[in-house]
């Protein structure tokens, strides 16, 4: 089980409170961890990447095990800890604006 | 009784204020979208218990919310924009090529008779249409498609569709307002377009008559009378008696004519409304004084009104969606500031009264008279 924590915006889109767990087939990348999220909470499609280039919205940031992620490839697989389930995939939102 | 519902959009939230016919005493409900920035709340005018609303996040986009009961729950709908076909480009600030890109929606506009038929405004400038409530969008390619599209550059605020006029005498024709290309009108009912913008004169552009590229900050309409149409530019203030197709200049004797909303009164057609705006460079109201100027003959002679504003040390703004009139007799006015206040008169802007005084900055105002 894929544990994800979104930002209170996100949680409070998807009307979920806490982490939120996912079923995910392997490969576990970003991409399949966003496309389960978006599967299971349609509202929150176009929130975390554009509806169109798939990409990451400029300030959204992916973390896990301490690391920013941001950059990596939407296809890289994601750690082994988040793939068991014993450390989350973290969408936090950027420090920025007011 | 009848009642009002003010629907206010603000740069961290939405609030429902409420209030019976008198409008004397009122109920405030909010925020609602908390920390987002909601540019628009409007309901159907076929139903009253369905509004939909813009709500924009710097973070996280664009969402579009619907009601179907009056506001007090809310659902997520489609916030998918995708433009039709091949985007292009239209002009950057510096005049080269800029790939057109979703940024957010401005205006809501819900179709005159049916709940689930929706039109958006949009930035970069286009025209979108759900008729499925909100669950799927698509464009009205004519108008970005007009041949003067590839010219049209953003206005200081972004190249922002924001004004959507449908006419209730035919409803092939519509107004459209673009900052900063310029006003347009469709006659079948969005397939094509044509600027409508003869008589504008644009002082700030290589030719200040050109057939697109002026500033218009917003249009009104009575809808007893569809062909006349009241219009705050950049700079300038102006009434066409047909449809868009010529407009002349009605500033008159107005402190100002920067400005950005404007509105008619919902049973006197010659009865307008507008703020002045100090300069393009000083957003904020002339004189320290925050004054609606009310003409009672269609333009050129307006009165100040001022009882129960404030008369000094005012530096507030007033957007050109945060202007809204009521249908009860006597007409309701309501305006919102940059400063947070909602403004109500209950006598078409003879007395006004403050209904929340600090609410975030006010981006629209718009009204529901209930019966």
């Amino acid at each position: 089980m894929i544990r994800v924590v979104l930002p209170q915006h996100l949680r409070t889109l998807a009307r979920v409170s806490g982490e939120v767990q996912l079923d995910v087939a392997d490969p576990v990348t970003q991409r399949s961890v966003l496309d389960a999220l978006e599967v299971r909470y349609p509202m929150l499609q176009g929130t975390i990447r554009d509806h169109v280039t798939q990409q990451r919205r400029a300030f959204l940031r992916f973390f896990a095990c301490e690391e920013d992620l941001s950059h990596e490839s939407p296809d890289a697989l994601l750690p082994e800890a988040v793939v068991s389930g014993s450390e989350p995939f973290l969408i936090i939102g950027a420090i920025a604006g007011g | 009784m009848s009642s009002v519902r003010v629907l206010v959009g603000t740069r961290k939230g939405a609030f429902i204020l409420s209030s019976d016919g008198k409008r004397e005493k009122w109920d405030v409900s909010g925020p609602h979208f908390t920390g987002w920035e909601m540019y628009h709340l409007k309901a159907s005018p076929a139903d009253p218990n369905r509004i939909y609303a813009s709500q924009s996040s710097g973070w996280f986009g664009q969402m579009i919310q619907r009601s179907n009961d009056g506001g007090k729950t809310w659902e997520a709908v489609s916030n998918k924009f995708v433009y039709d076909g091949v985007p292009g480009t239209h002009q950057w600030y510096d005049g080269t090529p800029h790939p057109w890109e979703f940024k957010r929606v401005w205006h809501l506009e819900p179709s005159l008779t049916d709940p689930d038929t929706v039109y958006a405004g949009i930035e970069d400038a286009a025209l979108f249409r759900t008729t499925d409530g909100g669950q799927n969008w698509h464009e009205l390619p004519g108008l970005r498609r007009h041949g003067s599209g590839p010219h049209w550059q953003p206005g200081a605020g972004g190249m922002c569709l924001h004004t959507i006029i449908l006419d209730p005498s035919d409803p092939l024709r519509m107004f459209i307002a673009i900052s900063a290309a310029g006003a347009f009108r469709t006659d079948d009912g969005g397939v094509t377009w044509k600027p409508i913008n003869k008589g504008l004169y644009s002082q700030y552009i290589p030719n200040p008559t050109a057939e697109v590229g002026h500033c218009v900050h917003h249009i009104a309409m009575n809808p007893s009378r569809p062909g006349v149409l009241f219009m705050q530019k950049h700079w300038d203030v102006m009434r066409s008696d047909d449809a868009g197709d010529q407009w002349r200049e009605i500033s008159g004797n107005l402190p100002t004519d920067f400005g950005f909303a404007i509105d008619v009164h919902s049973h006197e057609p010659e009865t307008v409304y507008v703020v002045p705006i100090k300069s393009d460079s000083e957003h904020f109201v002339h004189d320290a004084k925050l004054r609606v100027f009310r003409s009672k003959s269609g333009g050129n002679e307006w009165e100040p009104l001022t009882k129960g504003l404030p008369q000094e040390n005012c530096y507030v703004n007033v957007l050109r969606d945060a202007m809204a009139v009521d249908k009860l007799d006597s007409c309701g006015v309501y305006f919102g500031t940059t400063g947070g206040q909602v403004y109500a008169s209950n006598d078409a802007g003879d007395s006004w009264n403050a209904i929340v005084h600090d609410l975030p900055a006010v981006l629209s105002v718009e009204t529901q008279t209930l019966p």
